[in-house]
């Protein structure tokens, strides 16, 4: 018997009440969102209950909302996959924008190691437990977390672009 | 029997005489130097993939004397760059280039070495001239084996130009000392 979105809703919600909300089918993923204080068990729940099965991690990435109020200013996606049922979850959590944390997930999903470290590069998100959190991919004396929105993709050192030739000032007419 | 025809390169200006021809010691030098320059490749993306066609039979690299491909940056003259750069990657750059001999020649191939290219971007070094000399610059993204042909060309110019003491120059010390190097 196949796994129902209806079935896994309702054991979260059994276990964890208005910790877990807002399921839906996004495309075709069911996804839920998860707070940040019980993401983790919410992931350990998903990955050793025996109906439920989700044993593997595909990916954890961050996300940058700067519009949203304070507590929902970040939020880290994880994506979990039942190759037994062949289905994936995806689990939301937000976090607030002064100095992001949530728990880290090595203990649960070693693989989480690299992505994890990944999304401190790029959005300085802290994840607690975490046993070498440092950059991955950025070189080591990067200042900033480069994916949020508040610095410049650009880079400053550039020296020989005309914006001119790129239409990005606005013509003088004399 | 042979039926190739070896052009030889044409000897540099000088006095020609009954059994002796002589010289200036700087042009038999540049001469030497010019035609033999041992290339490292530092290929990093699409334009290493030029450098192959180039040293591929069709291209042949090998007519102007860098037949010999140096993977060791200590038994190199030339260095090419080719391709993106990144931030990260700067200082490997400048080890590799600080661990080649003197005389030692610098060349940028394609748009991202010689300028970051479409990658105007936080990653990425916006040119390898940020980190190390450059001597020759070849435009292009990526540019065709004969634009990287003729780059080695134009170096092998500035090489049989350079005058021996070059190295031994303030202003060369200084061009070093500008990038801390």
């Amino acid at each position: 018997m196949a796994l129902e979105t209806t079935y896994i809703q309702e054991k979260l919600s059994q276990k964890f009440g208005s910790n877990v909300l807002n399921f839906e089918m996004k495309r075709d993923i069911f996804s839920l969102e998860a707070t940040s204080e019980t993401v983790h068990e919410v992931i350990q729940t998903l990955k050793e209950d025996e109906s439920l099965n989700f044993h593997f991690l595909t990916d954890v990435c961050g996300i940058h909302f700067p519009d949203n109020d304070e507590n929902h200013q970040f939020a880290v996606v994880y994506h979990l996959h039942n190759w037994i049922e062949n289905m994936r979850i995806r689990v939301t959590t937000f976090l607030k924008g002064e100095n992001p944390e949530v728990s880290s997930i090595i203990d649960l999903f070693t693989s989480a190691n690299w992505m994890e470290r990944e999304t401190w590069d790029f959005y300085g998100i802290n994840f607690i437990g975490h046993p070498q959190l440092k950059r991955i991919l950025n070189m080591d004396e990067m200042v900033s977390f480069p994916m949020r929105k508040e610095f410049p993709l650009e880079d400053s050192g550039r020296t020989d672009k005309d914006d001119r030739f790129f239409g990005r000032t606005i013509k003088q007419i004399k | 029997m042979s039926t190739s025809n070896p052009n030889m390169v044409a000897p540099p200006e000088g006095v020609v005489g009954e059994g002796y021809f002589a010289t200036k010691l700087n042009d038999v030098v540049g001469l030497a130097r010019a035609n033999s320059l041992w290339p490292l490749p530092f290929a990093t993306s699409c334009c290493g993939i030029e450098f192959m066609a180039t040293m591929a039979s069709h291209y042949d690299l090998a007519r102007f004397g860098s037949e010999r491909v140096s993977f060791s940056p200590r038994q190199a003259d030339m260095l090419m760059v080719m391709g993106t750069i990144s931030k990260k990657m700067a200082p490997i750059l400048r080890q590799v280039y600080e661990q080649m001999s003197e005389p030692r020649w610098v060349i940028a191939v394609g748009a991202c070495a010689s300028s970051g290219g479409v990658f105007d971007t936080y990653s990425v070094l916006q040119g390898i001239d940020k980190v190390i000399p450059v001597d020759v610059y070849v435009p292009g993204c990526p540019p065709r084996p004969e634009q990287i042909v003729d780059g080695v060309m134009q170096l092998q110019e500035l090489v049989k130009n350079e005058s021996v003491r070059r190295r031994n120059s303030p202003e060369y010390k200084e061009l070093l000392a500008s990038y801390n190097l």
